[in-house]
């Protein structure tokens, strides 16, 4: 369409975007007046777009944490399979953990994004009934985490950054899961990846839920979309065990700070990739090259870095979340107080060598 | 009358709700038969008809496991700084954290500590159930990476009882994070030739289960504990489907290939015993 919304119909605006709607649907017949009758609305066209993007800006600089779900879960948001085919190359996909089955809901496979080798591990949710249902919605089994895990094993063979993009409302609660050790699975995710020796980047593209994000998401750097989440548990489920009230969701959202804002307020993320204007959905491709842009730089400082380094801090990061202020300024303290130590000693150790040598 | 009893989900287990009234007697919750307390209690809280183990609080469990007197805890005061200033139509964290601490007694979800078990030196860290459901905030997952760093420092094994409901929701994504962090420290400390007994109680699930709980060298649970990660009536809600007898207990981990032994209470310092003495070099 001529005005960029390529993305969006009537049937795609949040409760909240109620004016948004209604003005999509004045221009929609402005538009049409102009095709049938040959009248020239443009300049009245342009007037409520200018309108609109106002709206969108009012709305989304001031989103509330229910308001922020409701983005992330948006039917239209982009999908993994949408970052798969605009922002890697060339992209193999590799199936299966050689162990059980090859689940759909994590994707993993080699790819180039940008100029980098990588190993993408991702989760998908899926776009249509059929995909979702044959992705379970985005809820991983326990072999998509084993599959995650020999994948990175792989990639770590072979020096492949790893890249994951993270995207479920949790890992799958059934019976079959728990057979197959859902909790053993993740948490030998959990140890292993703090242990990878290759940089690691997450992002979170949407729903951040609990375990299952975490399943694939230790690693060097993360970072959060704009309009995504990451929580500990989903809104709807903290309501219901705290106030055993699901529709008490949207308070409980507010109370979880669990927006990509609140979460880099709180140091638990190291990024926010900015949106497009009114949500991801409204431009994926802005959205996907926002993301590359993030990747490819992240990595290319990462891979400055020694792995020994590398790891050292990705471990100490993990070391200092919920520890309390204080205890964090002194470690902070105290690792730069070890670095500038290490620093002079390797200094002076250089300069003694010279004049022995002489 | 046991069979209405039995359909109810206590939130937690499939296992009917425990009836604790304050008194001589109690009932237990397996078997139904009346017990006279302190028979229960001689027999390490563990139902002398059918062996139904009961949850015990941590201090319990500490003397239970270690040689008299033998327990040193370290940091025991420590608490959280509530990093989210949770708070929830009108209930702040704080509150909740008071009137817990009122009604168990402990001051935090996790005690930690050097002990001794049967001459041989651990390091011991214990859940709480009973201090919001013993689940894993900030500090339970700084206490345990403490624990940790005491067993690598000293090179003493490492013995982790577990009892929980998972991590702790109201401290958000930080509560969160304490699954990569202990078990990034649990790696590590396997990296280094730790060796480290997770010991799987009842109740362990969540976010508990699927982090150090379940990264033991050797993984021993009691006798029909509740072992898994999504809670049983999550996932009844979510599939609709009626669960099979036995699900998630520790039998079934068991069976499932996700436990190394089911040892019971009375003879769980033998084991650790034992199992420590084979791989001490």
């Amino acid at each position: 369409m001529p005005d960029g919304h390529n993305n969006i119909n009537s049937g795609d605006h949040l409760e909240f975007e109620e004016k948004i709607a209604d003005l999509d649907r004045q221009m929609g017949e402005l538009r049409k007046l102009s095709s049938t009758k040959g009248i020239d609305y443009s300049a009245e066209i342009r007037k409520l777009r200018q309108k609109q993007v106002a709206e969108l800006k009012r709305i989304y600089s001031n989103l509330a944490a229910w308001q922020t779900v409701q983005v992330a879960r948006h039917p239209k948001r982009p999908i993994l399979s949408d970052y798969l085919n605009l922002m890697v190359k060339d992209f193999r996909e590799l199936h299966g953990d050689k162990c059980h089955g090859d689940d759909r809901a994590i994707v993993t496979g080699l790819g180039h994004i940008g100029r980098e080798k990588v190993l993408v591990v991702g989760q998908n949710k899926g776009r249509n009934t059929k995909e979702k249902v044959t992705c379970n919605f985005g809820c991983p089994n326990p072999e998509g985490y084993r599959k995650a895990l020999a994948k990175m094993k792989f990639a770590e063979k072979f020096k492949i950054p790893v890249v994951t993009l993270i995207d479920t409302p949790g890992a799958h609660p059934g019976i079959g899961a728990e057979e197959r050790g859902q909790a053993q699975a993740i948490a030998a995710n959990l140890a292993r990846m703090s242990l990878l020796r290759v940089p690691i980047v997450c992002v979170v593209i949407g729903e951040g839920g609990s375990g299952g994000a975490l399943g694939i998401g230790v690693g060097d750097r993360l970072a959060v979309l704009e309009f995504a989440y990451y929580s500990v548990i989903s809104p709807e489920g903290c309501a219901a065990i705290l106030w055993r009230d699901g529709s008490q969701a949207p308070a409980a959202a507010e109370a979880l700070k669990l927006t990509a804002r609140h979460l880099l307020k709180l140091e638990l993320i190291d990024a926010v990739i900015p949106e497009p204007l009114g949500g991801a959905h409204r431009n994926i491709h802005d959205t996907v090259y926002n993301v590359e842009k993030y990747i490819v730089r992240t990595l290319r400082d990462l891979k400055r870095t020694k792995i020994e380094n590398l790891l050292e801090n990705r471990y100490r990061k993990l070391r200092l979340i919920g520890s309390s202020p204080t205890e964090k300024l002194r470690r902070r303290t105290q690792a730069g107080r070890e670095r500038i130590k290490a620093a002079v000693e390797a200094v002076t150790s250089k300069t003694k060598k010279i004049p022995a040598k002489v | 009358m046991a069979e209405q009893t039995k359909s109810k989900w206590n939130g937690f287990s499939l296992r009917p709700r425990k009836e604790m009234p304050e008194g001589l007697w109690m009932r237990c919750p397996k078997c139904e038969h009346m017990l006279y307390r302190s028979a229960v209690e001689k027999n390490l809280n563990v139902c002398p008809e059918c062996s139904h183990h009961f949850r015990i609080e941590a201090a319990t469990r500490i003397n239970y496991l270690v040689d008299e007197g033998s327990f040193q805890e370290t940091l025991p005061d420590m608490t959280t700084h509530d990093p989210l200033g949770f708070k929830f139509r009108g209930t702040t964290y704080k509150q909740r954290l008071k009137a817990d601490e009122k009604k168990s007694g402990a001051t935090e979800a996790m005690r930690i500590g050097k002990a001794f078990i049967m001459g041989r030196g651990i390091i011991l860290a214990v859940m709480e159930p009973n201090f919001l459901m013993g689940s894993m905030g900030c500090v339970v997952g700084e206490k345990l990476c403490a624990a940790v760093d005491m067993a690598a420092e000293q090179k003493l094994p490492l013995v982790v009882v577990s009892c929980s409901g998972g991590a702790r929701m109201h401290e958000g994504v930080v509560s969160l994070a304490q699954m990569a962090k202990t078990s990034a420290a649990v790696a590590r400390f396997g990296q280094a030739g730790g060796l480290f007994i997770s010991v799987l109680t009842d109740p362990t699930t969540g976010g508990v289960t699927a982090s150090f709980a379940m990264l033991g060298d050797c993984t021993i649970a009691e006798p029909g504990a509740l072992i898994g990660f999504a809670g049983p009536r999550t996932i009844a809600e979510t599939i609709k489907v009626e669960l099979p007898e036995g699900f998630q207990t520790a039998e079934f981990m068991l069976e499932h290939g996700f436990v190394d032994m089911i040892v019971h209470r009375k003879n769980l310092r033998n084991e650790i015993a034992r199992l420590i003495d084979y791989c001490q070099t």
